[in-house]
């Protein structure tokens, strides 16, 4: 027997090795990647160990953790709605979103580049501090945008194009991040799901991860297309029918309101925009065809998830169209998505002679001790256009507000360039409000977008010129001081 | 020569316990090192000691120390390791229950599992030292074989009747009475034992020696295969009835190794395991919860896994725990375990490997290994063949549970419904593997002593 004996004891070897491997594998070879899941709370909980730091704007915490007597130790507080968007929160429970993830390991002190800190804390026995997170954002601008919404669903989002910072970056209507915060598991679940049922959908980032149709302000893409081409300028002329059919359908295409776009025969690209016609852009749209089109709106950032750090949701313009579904996208109705953070990125891409600057809400980082740790550097995303370009669809965008139909985003002593939009999303539905634009035209400090969802809450009685634009301007005025 | 009377003289030798000093001073060692467990949980998660500390150290002490006592004088040439393993795993065990405990209680949850693992914990000692003294020599167990058979087959379908049966997590492994719940598939493993060693102990003959031979293998007979077909057919059943892999693997494991050491034929070992494997196969099929459990253990992160009812939720969490607790751990208290659901229980091996880590990992399986292979060595130095096949058998069992549980945490094999002997919260689980520490020692006292009356020598001339 005790030959049998010994071979049953090397099966029980093998089987334990098994074990030792099995856990090595687990605890040491897979630990990194486990610890980064999602799912994995533990790192939160980690994470309050240490005092996370804050979020400053202005040099004013938006978010930062406070002690507390209980075994956290450390409560994370927001100061306002106002940047929900920005901040996104931080929970034991539901985990992290916005700056608070993406800026997580700056936070809790992990980064790599507060390596000597970490060690320092190690020798004296002291937990590491998290390091603080300044933002670009433009505390009075941001306010501005806030308040400008007032009780609409929709978003703002306002860049620097010069340097591609983000002034401000606001979704209504936002949530309380205090709410999830709390150290209570059962009233942050409790809260967590009221707010996923809240038709409002105060979670969502309707800045920059919500995708809307964007009706007339995709006319600024296709203007720049235009001129890009060599084709056009923004002069070239195109017939003016009250009416446009669609190749190979039995549909219609009509200019918005009197319908009339100027009345002549022939109708300029430049008028086109400047009094938002339909007609002609989806005449455009079929000569360009779609690949031109789709070139200029990728090098604008469609199709492309763009980290600011949070990542943005790549806006949408379709693949595969028949000349009907072209014609009807040239104006921003059919499949076409994207968002205010696109949006903006167009308006600075023009404001910036042709130059796309690419976006960013880091200021800088700083360490417990105040010393700089990170600062990113203004970076050039693409360069969508030619100076010529730029300079001539900017003159179209300021013949739209300062002689057209986006009327209501002109401000006293400054020339303000810019684009209404008032999307279509079927039969009955709540239009989609938008503007993009920038000001001062000559030397331009902020460019921005606003979307306006459900209508404003006034289903089809609103236009983009009459909700959107004067947010807009409140936002370029904050930002100019005016 | 003057000197042969002295050879012939019967000497007469003083006894020196000496397995009983080694036994002591590793009974001491690990006597403190529980104290400085509880220590720990409490400096971490109260932040002082108190004298609860108490009231967790000194009954397992008393106990393990009453035991030491009477194998003193009942059994003094027992091994001297087994039940100082025993004890550190059965009060890391308590440690780590104590930790949940006021960790829960921190957050705000009343439920306690410690000073009931206490009691368990006294009385599963209790039992063991009744074995030490009331079973004189383990070779009485032969006269109830059969016994052992109706005992064990009725305790393992116990859980299917009607009435008494339970099911917890899907599993039903459990009998209730009132707010009493037990899991007699932990006993049914000892009466199980004690019923294939004597059965096999007496069939070694014909099972190792009949059938033709085939491409030099000798196939056994229809006859010789039939109670192997009957286990093979309840295995099957436990795994129906009580939903349970893991149960049944562990009977069909067990099973096949004794017959396997028992006959020394290896074509046993291959028939059996090709049985089980198919039937499980063709079970997986037919039962959407085995196909499950399998479906979670090759991807437990997997979304549709991870968020189904009675999905990977808990495994994926476990191994997040492990993960955490990296090479060092975070040291007792210091982690937070109760994130995975039945931290003090079947997954109390995550809990573990959470706050000591790699090294306590190791730790623990080392200690695991060590206890069965002392177990081995029992069977190995024991010159009766019931005694061999019956240390083998409490042995593997041990070694076996062990490994499908850790096993199962570590995603080596599907998660199943066993626990993790001696350490994992639950009294039938404590009671016996206790009775198998007495037995164990019991056995191995009886080593040197010649008490081989019950042997069957004819067997002598079949192996040598």
């Amino acid at each position: 027997m005790n030959r049998e004996l010994k071979r049953v004891s090397l099966v029980i070897f093998v089987m334990f090795l098994s074990l030792f491997v099995a856990s090595t594998t687990i605890q040491i070879f897979a630990a990194d990647s486990l610890s980064q899941d999602q799912r994995n709370v533990r790192s939160a909980y980690d994470s309050y160990k240490t005092q996370r730091g804050a979020i400053l704007v202005d040099g004013q915490p938006i978010a930062e953790s406070e002690k507390t007597d209980d075994v956290y130790q450390y409560l994370r507080v927001y100061k306002s709605p106002m940047y929900s968007a920005v901040t996104g929160f931080f929970s034991l429970y539901q985990g992290s979103t916005g700056i608070e993830s993406a800026m997580g390991s700056y936070l809790t002190g992990k980064n790599s580049s507060q390596f000597f800190e970490q060690i320092s804390a190690l020798l004296s026995g002291n937990p590491v501090q998290g390091a603080s997170v300044e933002l670009t954002i433009d505390p009075v601008a941001q306010k501005a945008a806030w308040d400008a919404l007032g009780k609409m669903k929709g978003a703002v989002v306002a860049i620097d194009p010069k340097t591609g910072n983000i002034l401000a970056f606001v979704s209504k209507p936002g949530f309380d991040a205090n709410l999830l915060a709390v150290h209570s598991g059962i009233q942050s679940n409790e809260n967590y799901a009221q707010m996923l049922a809240d038709k409002n959908g105060p979670l969502l980032n309707r800045a920059a991860n919500e995708l809307y149709a964007p009706g007339s302000v995709f006319k600024v893409i296709m203007a720049t297309a235009a001129v890009e081409s060599g084709k056009y300028t923004k002069d070239s002329e195109f017939p003016n029918p009250p009416k446009f059919q669609l190749p190979g359908t039995n549909v219609f295409v009509q200019n918005s309101g009197e319908g009339k776009c100027g009345g002549k025969a022939t109708v300029t690209i430049a008028d086109a925009v400047r009094f938002s016609c339909n007609v002609p852009m989806a005449q455009l749209g079929i000569a360009l065809g779609q690949d031109a089109i789709r070139k200029q709106a990728e090098l604008f950032g469609f199709g492309k998830k763009v980290a600011y750090p949070m990542t943005s949701t790549a806006s949408i313009y379709p693949d595969n169209m028949d000349n009907a579904q072209v014609g009807l996208s040239s104006f921003g109705q059919y499949d076409d998505r994207t968002n205010p953070f696109q949006m903006a990125m167009v308006s600075a891409a023009i404001a910036n002679q042709g130059v796309l600057m690419k976006p960013n809400l880091i200021e800088n980082v700083l360490s417990s001790s105040l010393s700089v740790i990170a600062q990113p550097k203004p970076d050039i995303f693409s360069q969508p256009m030619s100076k010529a370009t730029a300079q001539a669809v900017k003159e179209m965008m300021i013949g739209a507000v300062q002689r057209g139909v986006s009327g209501n985003a002109r401000i006293k002593d400054v020339v303000v360039a810019g684009k209404t939009g008032t999307a279509q999303n079927g039969k009955g539905e709540p239009f989609t409000l938008w503007f993009t634009g920038f000001a001062p035209a000559d030397n331009p400090q902020v460019a921005v977008a606003v979307v306006i969802a459900d209508g404003g809450g006034i289903g089809q009685g609103g236009v983009g010129n009459s909700l959107a634009a004067p947010v807009a301007r409140k936002v370029m005025e904050a930002v100019m001081r005016k | 020569m003057s000197d042969t009377s002295s050879i012939t003289l019967p000497k007469i030798v003083r006894v020196i316990p000496r397995n009983r000093n080694i036994e002591a001073l590793l009974l001491f060692f690990a006597s403190g090192l529980y104290a400085f467990e509880l220590a720990q949980v409490q400096l971490s998660v109260l932040k002082v000691l108190n004298t609860e500390l108490l009231m967790y150290w000194v009954p397992p002490l008393v106990f393990v120390f009453a035991i030491h006592m009477i194998l003193r004088r009942r059994a003094s040439e027992a091994d001297p390791m087994i039940l100082p393993i025993a004890f550190v795993l059965n009060t890391l065990g308590l440690s780590m229950i104590y930790r949940l405990d006021l960790g829960a209680i921190a957050n705000g949850n009343p439920e306690q599992f410690g000073s009931r693992q206490i009691v368990w914990t006294m009385v599963a000692m209790a039992v063991a030292a009744i074995v030490i003294i009331y079973v004189p020599s383990h070779l009485f167990l032969r006269r109830y074989v059969y016994v052992s058979m109706v005992i064990g087959i009725a305790l393992l379908l116990a859980p299917s009747l009607p009435l008494i049966g339970r099911s917890i997590n899907g599993a039903r492994l459990w009998i209730g009475i009132g707010p009493f719940s037990f899991q007699p598939g932990e006993l049914a493993k000892i009466a199980l034992t004690v019923f294939f060693a004597g059965y096999l102990v007496t069939r070694r003959e014909s099972l190792a020696l009949t059938g033709r031979k085939i491409l030099g293998m000798r196939i056994p007979r229809a006859r010789e295969l039939g109670p192997i077909l009957v286990i093979w057919a309840a295995s099957l059943l436990v795994l129906v009835l009580q939903r349970d892999l893991g149960t049944s693997l562990l009977y069909f494991g067990l099973f096949i190794v004794l017959v396997y050491v028992a006959t020394g034929r290896a074509i046993y070992v291959v028939v059996g395991l090709t049985m089980f494997l198919t039937g499980a196969l063709v079970a997986s099929r037919l039962m959407g919860y085995v196909s499950g459990r399998v479906d979670s253990w090759l991807n437990p992160f997997e979304p549709t896994n991870y968020d189904a009812v009675g999905g990977s939720y808990q495994l994926a969490q476990g191994i997040f725990g492990l993960a955490h607790g990296n090479l060092l751990g975070t040291g007792l208290g210091g982690g937070i375990p109760h994130l995975v659901p039945l931290a003090e229980s079947d997954f109390i091996i995550a809990s573990l490997g959470e706050e000591l880590g790699l090294v306590g990992m190791f730790a623990i399986l080392i200690l695991y290994l060590l206890f069965v292979a002392r177990g081995m060595r029992i069977a190995f130095n024991h010159p009766d063949d019931f005694s061999k096949l019956l240390a083998t058998g409490l042995s593997f069992v041990i070694a076996l549970q062990t490994f499908i549980v850790i096993g199962g945490v570590t995603r080596v094999v599907p998660l199943t419904g066993l626990t993790t002997p001696l350490l994992a919260a639950g009294g039938s689980s404590l009671l016996a593997n206790w009775i198998i520490v007495g037995v164990l020692l019991r056995i191995s006292d009886s080593i040197g002593s010649g008490d081989n009356s019950f042997s069957n020598t004819s067997f002598a001339a079949v192996k040598k």
